[in-house]
């Protein structure tokens, strides 16, 4: 059975470098053509800038700059974003109050909020990070505003008939069904958190990766492009992947589908 | 006279229908119930006849509309901070492993963390779970999510003890342990414990006293009956007990019209 599993993803893996390699040969293909690499780039010439980029050292303070910006973001609008939501998922006066603004706030398309932080921040990295945590914010936001007021009635009432008090409820039942609800949303969150940084980046910086395109679109230099979209692609997936080592531990409480028990 | 552990005085609730349109509902009128010290008291009465707003009442999760709840004769406002309620559901928090879960009680009440966590571990071998400290509620099957529930209630120390419908969920088999055990528990400790059940074989085989309630809405007792069975019982056994046969067919037939009501209103609505 599970033999029988492994061989099946070993053929997965074939089947997909298999893809892989005809879709580069396509554009490799495409690219013996002067007019169209003006427009789709050479798949060579982008590996070739990769490299530079990486030997020469050239791309490792602008990805330490995106790196931070979404980090940065990432956490200030976690924090945000729970606090919020915490404090008007217990108070439903100030949540009716605030409920249109919230909603008004949600719909805006916030990238176009960019413009305004560049004004206020500067091109350094906090205007990235202020458009970035909006983008969060919200999520976290109603991720845990959902959870705060979905929390089981019953686990409320057992609580409290064990003794706990205002403060103690908080802690042991609204915050950890609260947190919950941001594990589960981490992918989303990190996501949007690299998503703001880069277009923060593009409209206007002066480090960073979304710099770096921002820097060879002015030239019609499409390979760079190609490559800065090939570096962030890559370093999005990694972030990805350390969110799902990071969520493990914390997700241990929860159940998941068919999960066995292993002995 | 000696103050009753719970007592319940002229108890109604009505409730107002969410909707708004002014509707209301009395789920349970003029309730008189009072649990002496050590005395186990269960509640019996057709499905959705508002057993469980009486347990809650008792609790002071819940005020009722009219009348009054005394404990220990001291009326109660806020919290039965007596009381410890086993409930009907899931109520263990699901991010805490059984021996945090059971800890929860000593903790709220600032025991010291190392002396909390010795008691837990001890009640967690008393409700045979000592080799399951660390699983998550997911990870435990019903029976031993109750045996965990009931540790949990149970560690404070209550002078009054709860329980609505606590083995409702369980399979006959070991539904009939937790039965003993918690008889085995209560023998040791004598609280006074009100058992809310809809099983009357339960209901007698458990208790010191057994009361029915009428069909609701505005449910109220219609009958009490003195359990006079041996103790220490065995629940499975008592079953045979000719004075029980006779117990069960007197309550059955005080019972039994309320339960139809019952049924043919659900089927009404």
């Amino acid at each position: 059975m599970s033999k029988s599993f492994k061989q099946g993803r070993a053929y997965l893996r074939l089947w997909q470098l298999l893809l892989l390699a005809v879709l580069l040969a396509a554009w490799w293909y495409i690219a013996k053509n002067p007019k169209l690499a003006f427009f789709f780039g050479d798949p060579v010439q982008v590996c070739v800038h990769i490299w530079d980029w990486f030997v020469g050292g050239e791309i490792y303070v602008h990805l330490w700059v995106t790196l931070i910006e979404t980090l940065l973001s990432f956490f200030i609008g976690t924090a945000t974003g729970l606090g919020c939501g915490l404090w008007l998922g217990l108070s439903p006066r100030a949540a009716a109050i605030l409920d249109p603004y919230i909603k008004a706030a949600n719909s805006m398309p916030r990238v176009i909020l960019a413009p305004i932080f560049a004004m206020w921040f500067g091109l350094g990295i906090w205007s990235k990070v202020a458009l970035a945590v909006t983008l969060v914010f919200f999520i976290v936001f109603f991720n845990v505003y959902q959870g705060v007021r979905e929390v089981p009635a019953v686990l409320l009432d057992n609580a409290r008939m064990l003794g706990a008090n205002r403060r103690q409820l908080l802690r042991s039942v609204y915050l950890p069904s609260a947190t919950s609800w941001v594990f589960s949303s981490l992918h989303t969150s990190v996501g949007l958190a690299f998503v703001g940084t880069v277009v923060g980046e593009y409209l206007g910086s002066a480090q960073g990766v979304g710099y770096l395109i921002l820097q060879a679109e002015g030239t019609l230099d499409v390979n760079t492009v190609f490559a800065g979209i090939v570096v962030l692609t890559v370093f999005s997936l990694l972030l990805d992947y350390a969110v799902t080592l990071a969520e493990k531990p914390l997700m241990k409480w929860q159940p998941k589908a068919g999960e066995t028990e292993r002995l | 006279m000696v103050d009753a552990a719970l007592s319940l005085e002229g108890v109604t609730c009505t409730f107002v229908s969410r909707t708004g349109d002014g509707r209301r509902y009395t789920a349970v009128q003029d309730v008189d119930l009072s649990i002496a010290s050590g005395e186990f008291v269960s509640v019996v009465g057709p499905t959705g006849c508002g057993k469980s707003t009486l347990l809650n009442v008792g609790a002071g999760l819940m005020i009722p509309s009219s009348g009054q709840v005394r404990v220990f004769g001291q009326p109660l406002s806020g919290i039965n901070k007596r009381a410890g309620y086993m409930f009907q559901g899931e109520s263990l928090l699901p991010w805490r492993s059984a021996l945090d879960n059971v800890v929860a009680g000593l903790e709220f009440s600032g025991t010291p963390k190392a002396q909390a966590r010795e008691a837990a571990r001890d009640w967690l071998r008393r409700v045979g779970l000592g080799g399951a400290e660390d699983r998550y509620p997911h990870q435990m099957s019903g029976g031993m999510r109750k045996r965990a529930m009931l540790a949990q209630t149970l560690i404070r120390d209550p002078d009054i003890i709860l329980m609505d419908e606590p083995f409702s969920a369980l399979d006959i088999q070991t539904r009939q342990l937790m039965e003993n055990e918690v008889l085995d528990l209560w023998m040791a400790k004598r609280k006074a414990v009100l058992f809310i059940t809809h099983d009357l074989d339960e209901a007698i085989a458990m208790s010191d006293r057994v009361v029915v309630l009428s069909a609701g809405p505005g449910t109220h007792p219609i009958g009490e009956f003195n359990i006079d069975l041996p103790r220490p019982r065995d629940v499975a056994e008592v079953r045979a007990h000719p004075r029980f046969v006779e117990l069960h067919s007197a309550i059955w037939a005080v019972l039994r019209d309320e339960v139809l009501k019952g049924y043919a209103q659900q089927k009404r609505a």
